[in-house]
């Protein structure tokens, strides 16, 4: 056992933007990984993540799935991350919120062009989908959030290191934006 | 319709300051407001259609699209809840075939609730077309859908449904001792004006609406201007025209006693009204009733009526020179034009929305003049004082509160109605009057005041401990208190203007939070998370209504914090929202009703 | 002798007749605020500018200035109160910075960047709310309104027309123009008036106009909003 501080990252309705954004910090990485090891996320196989100090959460919460991935990050991780737009506000999957969800599947599976042997698909294998986005603070408890469209490499650089470091993360005015 | 707009826009002589009464009389014919009766009035005022349009959209008693003959509204006061409005919204709606909120498809009728309609001593209530109905129970709802099924036009409806009574129990001080129509007013020029103000000074009168504003004081401003030079210049000040306004806008849930003044203390109202007039130097003056007292508008122009007659309205009153009138006013559904400056805005044809202060009303208040607003008792009461004197008001009471206080008492008491005491009376002599027993509590001063628990029965009614506007709601053991802090939360919700972010946000997120709680979905954070938005909302909001919308779950959660903690989960988080029902429609649509469609509300 | 007031403990000259806003800005002191602009009556309405005039709350724009006063502006009460309500504007509309042509030049997102909101707080309301795209040159999106009337006062105040209102109470505020189709195109709007630039969110926006600075090299991407603002407010004032 290592004493290095466990990482979990996930995108749920994302798109694996921020995740791209966070390997930008480059040859950080090779900084990060001397205190950092990876638990469930991308660049691991693990499929579950258990006992972790850090849970980055790409995307919000669109589907049945992605209730079950965050309640997973949140139940197996000490501090769980709101990382983006998405996350943090429903992001533009959440511009679907103003279309009722039977007119968005209806489109999609029905009436859309080119659609043969229209129907909903129905597998139980597949997640449904909320009747609306939701951004994940409204889910489960979050503990911090990284806010941007995606948050820059030097977002994560910043608040990772401050949490390696023992400080409190806090992100100046350069690192705050929204877009 | 083009003649009709004419019509009323002529006899209105194309005022926009009467642009409320217009649209009252457009929706009362057509049972909505039509686009081109905009578009005409538009012209015909000579203002923005999109004045028009957002005066429609700002009072709950306008619409834009149509309503049934019979628009029947149901009161959704606390104390009508506590008598079992629930269900008989739920068999009226059945028993017509309309749901609440809607329109019935042939049009001739519509139902939906409605604040507070200040009858709550004779409750459940409700207005038909405007009209108040009183004690509505089955048989009552019954006899009301057969009429409306008949379409028997409403003067052809039994009068006992409208039948609103006063319920005076408790005479004091002024109830007890009626003046002569005339007689406050002789008072003061045999006293002499500035000596009859100095009577009113005396006498420590302060505003009855509960903010309790020195009377006095506030007329000596509007006459003088006010203390500080840099609000105003006293120079123009006096020489401008003033406006002297009775605030009726009785929206306070729970209070009717200015229904009950009005109805059998006018005189003494437009009396005292009058006598402000000739103090401040005032030939206007204005009676701002709300739109639910519909009913008092014909008694009370013929009160008017009487007076002019008798020469104590109008010009050269009483050959003393004073030239005044009153015009009542009435509201159309809107609780902050109980707020001073909005009612005036209100008055002027508009949204009722606060104005920014300063300036105040007194050096700028209708059309930018200086104007006195106050409420129907305190002019009641100085029109009292004028006759008896100051002596005789400041004898009774408190240090701090002199004279009577008249209370509006209902909920679980035998005997709801009016009382009248002396400043300083404690709540459990109240209640004892009143009929009350087993009481868990009692809201004072409604929604807006505070919820005394039963520990404090020893406090007394006064500006120093316990102001009230007049409202006194009475709890018995078997009610639920976060159903009542529920009831006025979304009253708030629903009635704040909207002009500013924390109130216009905050209570509609109060809501939401406290509905979370209630409905067992909170966890521990939640109630710490309703504390931080009731601060926010009391200390950042722009009036009034926002600085006390908090104050049904600051009170309640400050005397009664383990219920609210009984309400909690012991987990970390819950969704606000319904996770599971979230699902529905994609359940639907996909066909399917296996376990992995579901998901539970918090983690197992 | 001229007259003064402390804000956070400096001193501060006035003339009769500012407002606590008014002075501020002309010494420098900048006070969070969305729905004031010098050119046009003060509004009062977004409560961003709330400060403590001698323990009380006040809003800096429309409260007079006089004489003696103490005014707390920067305190940590008034920026978690401050942060908070701008969060209430963002969870009340729809907000969606990365797809919003404003990003960047918006001094409601410059707003929150400077008071280091990071989150929404409070859960999101996602009202259903219109575009109006119907006028050539002009466009209304009221996902993004905050009703601060600015572009009401502007088209009153300096354009000389009357083409913006707000109607409705409480949470069902709307923005309404002055037509009787209810649509942009049927008013007599120009692209060159005040109020069709005055918006400080992307409520308001010229067409064909979105992408002429890519966002990164925006106003608020590298500049803070006090001092744009007083930049800008105190030359407004010279003029």
């Amino acid at each position: 056992m290592t004493n290095k501080i466990r990482v979990a990252t996930t995108s749920l309705a994302g798109c694996f933007g921020c995740h791209m954004s966070f390997l930008d910090i480059d040859e950080r990485m090779l900084q990060l990984v001397e205190h950092v090891e990876f638990d469930r996320s991308p660049i691991t196989d693990i499929e579950h993540c258990t006992n972790c100090d850090i849970g980055l959460i790409e995307g919000g919460v669109c589907n049945s799935e992605n209730v079950h991935v965050l309640r997973e990050f949140r139940k197996n991780c000490k501090i769980l991350v709101a990382v983006g737009a998405c996350a943090i506000n429903g992001g533009l999957p959440a511009m679907r919120n103003f279309i009722p969800l039977e007119e968005c599947l209806n489109e999609a599976y029905i009436n859309g062009i080119g659609v043969e042997n229209a129907q909903i698909p129905s597998d139980p294998e597949l997640p449904l989908l909320l009747d609306k986005v939701r951004p994940i603070h409204e889910v489960v408890k979050i503990d911090y959030f990284l806010p941007g469209c995606p948050p820059s490499a030097d977002v994560f650089w910043k608040f990772l290191t401050d949490l390696i470091d023992g400080r409190e993360p806090s992100l100046p005015y350069e690192l705050v934006h929204y877009d | 319709m083009k003649k009709f707009i004419q019509d009323l826009a002529e006899t209105h002589r194309y005022q926009p300051t009467h642009l409320l009464p217009i649209l009252r009389s457009v929706q009362s014919q057509y049972h909505y407001i039509p686009q081109e009766a905009i578009e005409q009035l538009a012209q015909l005022l000579n203002i923005s259609r999109t004045q028009i349009i957002g005066v429609v959209e700002f009072y709950s008693f306008f619409h834009l699209s149509p309503r049934g003959q019979y628009e029947l509204l149901i009161s959704d006061s606390i104390t009508d809840h506590m008598s079992g409005k629930k269900n008989l919204i739920s068999y009226l709606a059945e028993k017509l075939k309309v749901a609440v909120g809607d329109v019935r498809q042939d049009g001739v009728v519509s139902l939906d609730n409605t604040s507070c309609t200040g009858m709550c001593d004779q409750g459940p209530a409700g207005l038909v077309n405007g009209h108040a109905l009183t004690r509505l129970d089955r048989p009552r709802l019954d006899l009301i859908s057969d009429l409306i099924n008949q379409q028997k036009p409403l003067n052809e409806w039994p009068a006992e449904l409208f039948l609103v009574e006063d319920n005076i129990y408790q005479p004091g001080l002024l109830l007890a001792n009626p003046i002569q129509p005339g007689t406050a007013l002789r008072a003061m020029y045999k006293r002499g004006v500035p000596e009859t103000l100095a009577e009113i000074s005396f006498a420590e009168l302060r505003g009855r609406g509960g903010a309790g504003y020195n009377t006095a004081w506030k007329w000596h401003l509007c006459y003088e201007g006010p203390e500080e030079d840099s609000f105003c210049d006293i120079a123009t000040h006096r020489q401008q025209q003033r406006y002297v306004v009775c605030n009726a806008d009785e929206g306070e849930p729970g209070t009717f006693k200015d229904r009950v003044l009005l109805n059998s203390y006018a005189h003494e109202v437009f009396e005292g009204m009058t006598l402000c007039a000739a103090i401040i130097g005032a030939q206007q003056g204005f009676l701002y009733l709300r739109g639910e007292y519909l009913h008092l508008y014909e008694k009370l122009q013929a009160v008017l009526d009487e007076r002019r007659q008798a020469g104590l309205l109008g010009s050269n009153i009483l050959k003393e020179g004073l030239n005044f009138d009153i015009e009542i006013c009435l509201g159309a559904g809107a609780y902050i034009c109980g707020e001073e400056s909005a009612l005036i805005e209100s008055l002027e044809g508009k949204m009722g929305i606060p104005r920014n202060r300063p300036p105040y009303p007194v050096t700028q208040g209708y059309l930018g003049k200086p104007t006195v607003v106050n409420n129907v008792e305190t002019f009641m009461a100085a029109a009292s004082i004028a006759v008896n004197g100051g002596d005789w008001f400041a004898n009774v009471g408190t240090e701090k509160s002199k004279g009577t206080k008249i209370l509006s008492i209902c909920g679980d008491c035998s005997q709801p109605g009016i009382y009248e005491y002396p400043f300083g009376t404690t709540i459990q002599t109240v209640l004892n009057d009143c009929g009350a027993s087993d009481v868990l509590g009692v809201q004072i001063g409604g929604p807006s005041g505070t919820f005394i628990s039963n520990k404090e029965f020893n406090r007394q009614l006064a500006f120093e401990d316990l102001a009230t506007g007049g409202s006194f709601i009475v709890f018995n053991d078997s009610r639920n208190i976060l159903e009542i802090v529920n009831n006025f939360t979304h009253f708030f919700a629903h009635e704040s203007c909207g002009f500013c972010t924390p109130c216009r946000v905050g209570t509609s997120l109060l809501k939401k939070q406290l509905d979370k709680i209630i409905g067992g979905h909170g966890s521990a954070g939640d109630v710490v998370a309703l504390e931080e938005l009731c601060q926010l909302v009391k200390t950042q909001s722009h009036c009034g209504l926002g600085q006390t919308a908090a104050n049904p779950v600051l009170s309640t959660l400050q005397r009664y914090p383990e219920l609210y903690q009984s309400r909690l989960k012991k987990i970390s988080y819950e969704p606000g929202f319904d996770l599971d029902g979230a699902l529905e429609t994609a359940r639907r649509l996909a066909k399917r009703n296996d376990a992995s469609a579901h998901l539970a509300q918090a983690e197992e | 002798m001229s007259k003064l007031i402390t804000i956070d403990g400096n001193t501060i000259p006035f003339e009769e007749g500012q407002t606590i806003m008014e002075a501020a800005t002309a010494a420098g002191v900048y006070i969070p605020h969305l729905c004031h602009h010098p050119e046009f009556t003060p509004h009062g309405s977004c409560k961003l500018c709330t400060v403590k005039v001698n323990g009380r709350t006040c809003s800096a724009c429309t409260f007079p200035a006089v004489d003696g006063q103490d005014v707390l502006n920067n305190t940590q009460e008034l920026t978690d109160d401050r942060r908070l309500i701008t969060q209430m504007l963002f969870v009340e509309g729809n907000h969606f910075c990365p797809s919003c042509e404003k990003t960047g030049n918006c001094q409601l997102q410059a707003v929150a960047y400077h008071l280091n909101m990071l989150d929404n707080h409070f859960p999101l309301f996602y009202p259903n709310r219109e575009l109006d795209a119907s006028h050539a040159e002009v466009m209304i999106d009221h996902n993004r309104c905050i009703f601060c009337t600015l572009c009401v006062r502007a088209s009153q105040q300096k354009d000389g027309k009357d083409v913006f209102a707000i109607s409705g109470r409480g949470l069902n505020k709307h923005l309404i123009v002055n037509a009787q189709s209810g649509l942009l195109k049927d008013t007599d709007i120009e692209a060159t008036d005040q109020a069709a630039h005055i918006c400080p969110t992307g409520a308001i926006l010229i067409k064909r106009t979105a992408y002429q600075v890519p966002i990164g090299e925006r106003i608020y991407d590298h500049q803070q909003i006090d001092q744009v603002s007083l930049a800008s407010e105190n030359s407004q004032h010279d003029k």
